[in-house]
Order: C-alpha cells, then structure tokens, then sequence
C-alpha cells in the first residue's frame, strides 16, 4: 500500500512537471503581455524597458527554467496586471470555488444517485420516463443558458434570489465562508443549481445504466431466493456494486466541477479562481496562468489519489491483490 | 391561483427583503472590469484612473462638459511663456489627516516619472518643478508649452509623509515586490476606500474633511463597486434593482432596458474616434502576396478605400443609431476639432474609377486585422468593411483576434495588417497628442527609413503610427503648434494640420461610438463623454 502510494506521488511529480512546461511552450501564442500592460501614450523605449524587466526578452527555455527554480520555491511572482502576490489573490478566491462546488457536488449525489436508484429499480414507471426525459434537457443545455435562464426567472422576474457575487461572506482568517450568512446562502443557490444541473444528470443516468446491469446478476437472485428484504438487495447488494464506476466518474467531474467552473462563475460573477482565470487570460497575465494551470493540476491529481484510496475501501478484491 | 404560484409569491414577498435598496444613499455600480491597481501610476487606463479620480485629485480636474477647472490648485498663471506658477489650495487634508503642501507635489512630480509609472508624459522631459513657498509650485518648461496642465486632470498627488512612512517605491509591473500603494490609497478626494478585494468588490465611504463638501452637488456617503464582465449579468444586476449604475449597455440591450419601468439609458458619443489604419510604409502589402508594390501608398488607393465604406449603413444597421460619423481624428470636446472639414462622400462607382486610375481595376487583397473585445460592436463593423470593400473589387480578408493577440498584430514591431481598425482618445483633449503619435512621421531623423528596426526604442514622434504615414509638412506644423501660445492662431494651425491629412488620406476615421449607462430611475447620474465617473454629480433619492 505505502509503495504504492509512493510510486502515485512519483507519477504524479512527472504529470506537474508535464503540465507546467506544456503551459508555458503555450503562452507566446496568447500574445503580447507588455501590450495589455501600456497605454496607447507609452513610448517605445519604456515598453523595452518593461519587457526586460519581465525577463520577456529571454529565450523560451531559460524563461522556463527561472519560473521552474522559483516554483520549486514555492514562489509564484506578483501578476503582472494586478501587482500582487499570485498565491494570495488564489488563496483568497479558492473559498468561493471550493464552497461553490461542494454545494454544487452535493446536490449532485443526493440527488442524483436516489433518482438513478429509482430509475432502475423501476425501468418502465411513468415518473421514470418524465425523469429521464428532463435529464435529457439537463444533459444537453449550455451551462451558460441554464444559468441566464435561472437569472432571468428567479433574478429578475420573481426578484427573489441574487443574480450575482456571493453576497456577505464572514472572514474566518484564513478562510471567507458565505455558508454563515442568508445571503450567502441565498446567493448560492443559482450558481449550485447551474453547475450541478449537468453532473446531476450525468450521475443518475450512469446509476440507473449501472443498477440496470446489477439487478440481472446471479447474486442478485440468490439474494432474492434467500428471500433477503428488497430494500437490503437494493442498497447493500446493488446499490455498492454499482458504486465503483460510478466514483470513478463522480471523482473525475468533482475535479472538473472545480478547475472548470469558469462558465458559471463568469454569468454568476462568482469571485472564485475561474473568474479569475477568465481574466487573467485576457490580459495575458502569465504568473496567474501558470500558477492556475499548476492547481488545476494538482487537483485532478489528488482527486485521482483519493478515489484510488476509495476503490480499496469498496472492492474487497482490489485489497487482496494488492497483497 | 394554484398553489405553487401562490407559495413562490409568498416566498417572493419574504425574500424581497434580501436585495431591495441598500442603506441610506449607497451608490452600487459595476463597469466590466476592475481597477487595476489603487497606485495612481501604475497604468494609465480609462476606468482605472476616473476610478481613483474620485480617490485622488490633481492640480486641475474636469468638470462634467470635460472643462478644466481648479482642484488641488485654486488658480495657476503664466509668470513667463514657460514658466507656470500654480498655488495650492489651504487647508486640504489627505485621508490619514496630514495636511497637503508643496512637498507632496515636487514628490508627486518626481514618482509619477519614475520606475514603470504609465504617467511619465504629464511631465515633459527637461521640466524643473520648483517649490517656491509651502502653498505655491512653479513649473519651468524647456520651450513654451500652453498645454502643460491640459493632462494633469488624472495627474494625482500623492503625500510625500505617507509614501514615506509606509516606503511606497517607485511604480512597477510583475516582479518579486509588492508594492505598498497597490492595495491602500491615501488621497485627498472626496471618497476614500473602505475595503478593497480586488477582482470582487471595494467599498468605500465619503470623506467628511473634504475640502469640496460645502458645495458638493450629489449625496452619495458611500459606494459599493463590482467588477462584473458578462454584460448580461451587469443587466440582470441593474433590472432586478441590485445596482443602481451599470455601464456600458450592450447596444442590442439598450430598447430592452428603456422599455423596463425601474431603470433608464442615458447614451452619448465617446471622446475616442474609431479609424482604419492603412499600412502605406511597408515595401510589399501585407496579405497581397504582390511582389514590391504597396497599392496603398497611393493616395488614390487610400481615397478609394474611403469611398467605398458607406458609414451611414454602418451607424444605422450595426451602431443601430449608436454612432456619430466622424471627418476628424478626433470627437468634437477635443481642442481643435472642426466642423468645416467634411467626409468623402460614400461612393462606389468613383471608387472603382480611382483603382482603375491607379493600375487596380480589377482590386487587389491585404490583411484585414480586427478586434473582437476591445470597441463596441468591432467585430460586425470590421466585417461589414470587409463586404463593402469585396463590391470595390478589395479582398480584405478579416482576420478577427481577442485584444492580446490583436495588439500584438497591429503595434511594433510586427505591423502585419493592410487595413487595420482602431479607436484613439488624446489624453491631453487636445488635437496636439493626436497628430503627434499618430501622424508624424515615425523615425528618429529625416534621413531615417520609417519604421526602421533599429531606431525602435528610440522613436518618440509618430510612435502610433503604425501605418507609417509621413508628411514632412506635418512634422513641422505639430511642432509648431506645440509652442504656439497665442489659442487663435494655434487653431489655426491646428485647422490646417486637420486639412491636410484629410487630403492625403492618412486615415480613413469612422465614428464616435456611443457609450450607454443603465441607471435606475432613482438615481440622477451626468454621464461624461470620456467615460469617466465622477461620483460627485450622483444624486440618489429613494
């Protein structure tokens, strides 16, 4: 188990070091930083200055090496357009993200995983067919037309929830929570629902596909013959069954739930880490570029970790090979 | 009723209470991006430095019609034709309680062209700043300058005790260090910041030792700011009453929003002058693939092009009537604007007989650059250029990029475009800035080539102008109106500097946009023509 957890990190060093110099190779394609840094009055004797002193002039490489050396570090540099330490301006929008796709996930499961439950245990009810005809709009509507949809009726027609930012949040010190406050909470909802709306869907779908499958199992039918409670076959005996795809797939759309919620949060004005992305692009500010492609990456990484651990706690069988 | 709609306006009715008007005379507003920095001089950029105006204060400042009006400085004159005499204003105070004196503008003159700052200019090279008495400054100018302080109105004055105490360093970009002034303000304006999270919200309040408060026209006491990109979003904020102002309106919004019971649109042309750019220095068209011909050296060419582009169908099907055609490089409100000088008349068949006439009857192509984020609507005006010029027989072809690679397409070094959009406002409003970057001739000497890869960092006169457009005539008017004093005569000269570009075609201008505010119907809002709000004039009544 520690060799194996050992040789994960291993792998996963060699994915980081991947993705950091994949992004940078990348980013003499998203044009010039000294341009969003002048104005149109700034002559071009200061712009020269301003390249060199951001270490543009030198070769691709050595510009990679220097930022390589300063992340090992642990120093990400200050945001050419904002002037600030980039770790602080992610560490101050991660809560928002974080809180964002908690709920968002959260809402997922628990919904999700009983609606798909039901789908399968009752294939042809009515309110099977009208669940999966609904999921096939969740599943095939643009999150920003979800969003604008959500906005437009409970934002500015019934005026009844916020249609942007996070509203009061509470300074923990090293964390700002919107969890403490009925605005917070009441600002959450749109966002929640928009981004969960699709992962929601995906679950109960690949839930109901997977109980499908289970309930025509031998061991299934001995459990029936053995005359077991229906609700123990379906919980205990089907239900875990299905639950290792169906955590492979949960795990890799948290990560994604989070390094990609740049849609809804850009239509919600959620001041997460993907608004800050969305503008950090635009301006071609390197260092929060890098240093988000870099989280990113170590958030599907430890999210991969994680469900690996998991899978030794549900499938008994992956214990005794491992040994 | 049914049920359900009976339980949602029940729940409505408790929930209104979550964002209805916000405490007494609060002014929430959200524009599309946020401020960069709180440093005055970190980057000279619309929003950002009309931002801190209400923060900071220069000498001068603008009044609503863009006049220049006292400030910091109660009044200013000339003791010789380049030396100006400015004496402060008593009994300011910044926000920290320390009184402000001549020491913090000779500091303020001394940062402001140090390190990266982005304001350098407000000063011209060789300017002596000298203090004469605790309440009184002069300026001494190498040559007679009577535009000095034309720029100084976002020129803001910094403490010097402050700056000191908390060791503000000169103005950077990127590095290893932050800077002190990034994140905290210390001005003398009417506001000062209460919480700033950069990129989410800053608060701030109305300071109550102003010097101005006595005849302040508006009553906001305090003014919540949101950065908010998505412009549907910034509507659905402004409909749903959680803001009070949001700009700018997408043009397709406005009858939307003017039909809406709770909010109106106040729009109006913008100081900056949208124009294409013809390259007419290269040896060899970009996009031509014509070996050592340029067509658009040829003045005809360039006629051609101009007359070919029907502006009237570009104001009233794109702009949807959102836009001012324009003869001039520069808005009406800039200094030296004219109306004598008139647009060539929109005219196809002419167009083809002058291509016919220079050696191009059958056209010819070139490299179309366009934005798509940078102007309103740039994207569907670029395209709709691109079609009227393909019915002249020009292949432009389009080729549309976001502002960062665009930039770097259109500016030096690369200059990689045959026609290429733009939009200019002289900071100065005055025509002088205007024809020195983006008509004199870019070179470093008159025996230079334009343009030339050596002399890049050395080129100041004509540093816009990326289409290399030279006139030795203009060279010499630009210079003269620099040091002409006497304001008629200067006009004059102006007036003929505009005449002649005109008639070389330098540029083809296309037209004022307009900028459009949603305001709620409770707040009273002057909109300025160069976008900059000055929270001053708000009057919130609820």
């Amino acid at each position: 188990m520690l060799f194996y957890l050992l040789r994960r990190l291993f792998q996963s060093a060699i994915v980081l070091a991947v993705v950091a110099f994949g992004s940078f190779m990348m980013f003499r394609f998203m044009g010039d930083p000294v341009a969003q840094l002048v104005s149109e009055e700034t002559t071009l004797a200061d712009r020269a200055l301003i390249r060199q002193s951001l270490g543009l002039d030198d070769p691709l490489i050595v510009q990679f090496g220097h930022f390589a050396a300063r992340v090992v570090q642990g120093e990400f540099g200050l945001s050419y357009q904002m002037g600030q330490p980039v770790m602080r301006l992610i560490a101050e929008r991660l809560p928002a993200t974080l809180e964002l796709s908690f709920v968002a996930f959260s809402l997922a499961l628990l919904i999700g995983i009983p609606l798909g439950v039901f789908a399968g245990l009752k294939p042809n009810s009515i309110i099977t067919r009208v669940i999966m005809i609904l999921s096939l709009a969740g599943i095939s509507m643009p999150t920003f037309f979800v969003g604008l949809l959500l906005m437009v009726y409970f934002g500015v027609e019934l005026a009844i929830l916020p249609t942007f930012g996070r509203g009061e949040t509470v300074d923990l010190g090293f964390w700002t929570t919107g969890f403490l406050t009925k605005s917070g909470w009441l600002s959450i909802i749109l966002p929640a629902v928009t981004l969960g709306l699709f992962q929601l869907t995906f679950i109960m779908r690949l839930v109901r596909a997977e109980m499908l499958e289970v309930m025509r199992a031998d061991f299934i039918r001995f459990a029936r013959a053995r005359g077991l409670p229906a609700r123990r076959i379906h919980f205990r005996h089907a239900l875990k069954n299905t639950l290792v795809p169906v955590m492979t797939i949960a795990g890799l759309q948290f990560g994604s739930i989070i390094a990609f919620g740049i849609i809804t949060e850009s239509v919600f004005q959620w001041p997460g880490i993907g608004l800050l992305f969305l503008q950090a692009i635009s301006a071609v500010d390197i260092p929060v570029v890098s240093t988000y492609l870099l989280l990113v990456a170590v958030i599907f990484v430890v999210v991969n970790l994680i469900v690996d651990m998991l899978y030794y706690m549900v499938d008994p069988r992956l214990r005794v090979g491992a040994k | 009723m049914p049920r359900w709609t009976l339980a949602l306006s029940l729940a409505s009715a408790t929930f209104l209470s979550a964002f209805g008007p916000a405490a007494a005379n609060e002014l929430r507003f959200a524009s599309q991006g946020d401020l960069v920095s709180l440093d005055p001089y970190a980057v000279e950029e619309v929003f950002t430095s009309g931002f801190l105006g209400n923060v900071y204060e220069g000498l001068v400042r603008r009044a609503p019609d863009l006049t220049i009006e006292p400030a910091l400085a109660e009044r200013w004159e000339n003791v010789s034709p380049t030396q100006w005499r400015f004496h402060l204003r008593k009994g300011v105070t910044f926000h920290d309680g320390s009184p402000f004196t001549a020491d913090d503008v000779i500091f303020s003159a001394e940062r402001v062209r140090s390190g990266a700052s982005d304001f350098k200019n407000r000063l011209p090279a060789g300017i002596e700043v000298v203090k004469v008495d605790d309440f009184t400054v002069d300026f001494v100018t190498k040559e007679p300058n009577p535009i000095l302080n034309f720029t100084w109105a976002n020129w803001y004055i910094m403490s010097k005790s402050w700056a000191e105490a908390n060791k503000v360093a000169p103005p950077t970009k990127g590095g290893d260090t932050e800077n002190f002034a990034t994140l905290h303000e210390n001005g003398t304006g009417p506001y000062k910041v209460d919480k700033r999270e950069p990129g989410i919200r800053t608060t701030l309040e109305a300071f109550p030792q102003w010097w101005g408060n006595a005849d302040k026209k508006g009553n906001v006491d305090k003014v919540t700011y949101t950065p908010v990109p998505n412009p549907a979003t910034r509507v659905a904020g402004l409909l749903s009453a959680q803001l009070d102002v949001v700009f700018p309106i997408p043009v397709q919004d406005i009858k939307r929003l003017e039909a809406a019971p709770n909010v109106g649109v106040i729009a109006g042309p913008e100081v900056r002058t949208m124009y294409l750019s013809m390259n007419q220095w290269k040896d060899m068209l970009p996009g031509s693939g014509l070996e050592g011909v340029n067509p658009l050296k040829d003045r005809r060419v360039r006629e051609a092009i101009y007359r070919a582009i029907d502006i009237n169908a570009i104001r009233d099907r794109i702009m949807r009537g959102q836009a001012t055609p324009s003869a001039l490089m520069v808005a009406p409100g800039v200094n030296g604007f004219t109306d004598t000088i008139k647009r060539y008349e929109y005219d196809p068949a002419k167009a083809k007989a002058l291509l016919a006439e220079a050696g191009y009857p059958d056209g010819f192509s070139m490299t179309y650059q366009c934005s798509n984020d940078m102007y309103v609507n740039d994207e569907a005006t670029c395209l709709a250029i691109s079609s009227m010029l393909a019915k002249v027989g020009v292949t432009a072809k389009p080729n549309i990029q976001p502002r960062a690679k665009y930039l770097e397409s259109v500016t030096a070094p690369s200059m990689d475009f045959g026609l290429a959009i733009l939009g200019t406002t002289p900071a100065s409003l005055d025509s002088h800035i205007a024809l020195n970057s983006l008509h004199m001739c870019p070179r470093t000497a008159a025996d230079r080539p334009l343009w030339n890869k050596d002399d890049l960092s050395k080129i100041v006169a004509g540093k816009s102008n990326f289409g290399g457009y030279c006139n030795p005539e203009i060279d010499k008017l630009a210079d003269a109106i620099l040091k002409e004093t006497d304001t008629a005569k200067r006009n004059e000269l102006i007036t003929q500097a505009w005449t002649i570009t005109t008639n070389d075609v330098a540029y083809i201008p296309l037209h004022q946009t307009w900028a459009a505010w949603g305001i709620a119907k409770s707040a009273k809002v002057e909109r300025r023509a160069d976008n900059v709000f000055d929270w001053r004039h708000v009057t919130l009544g609820k």
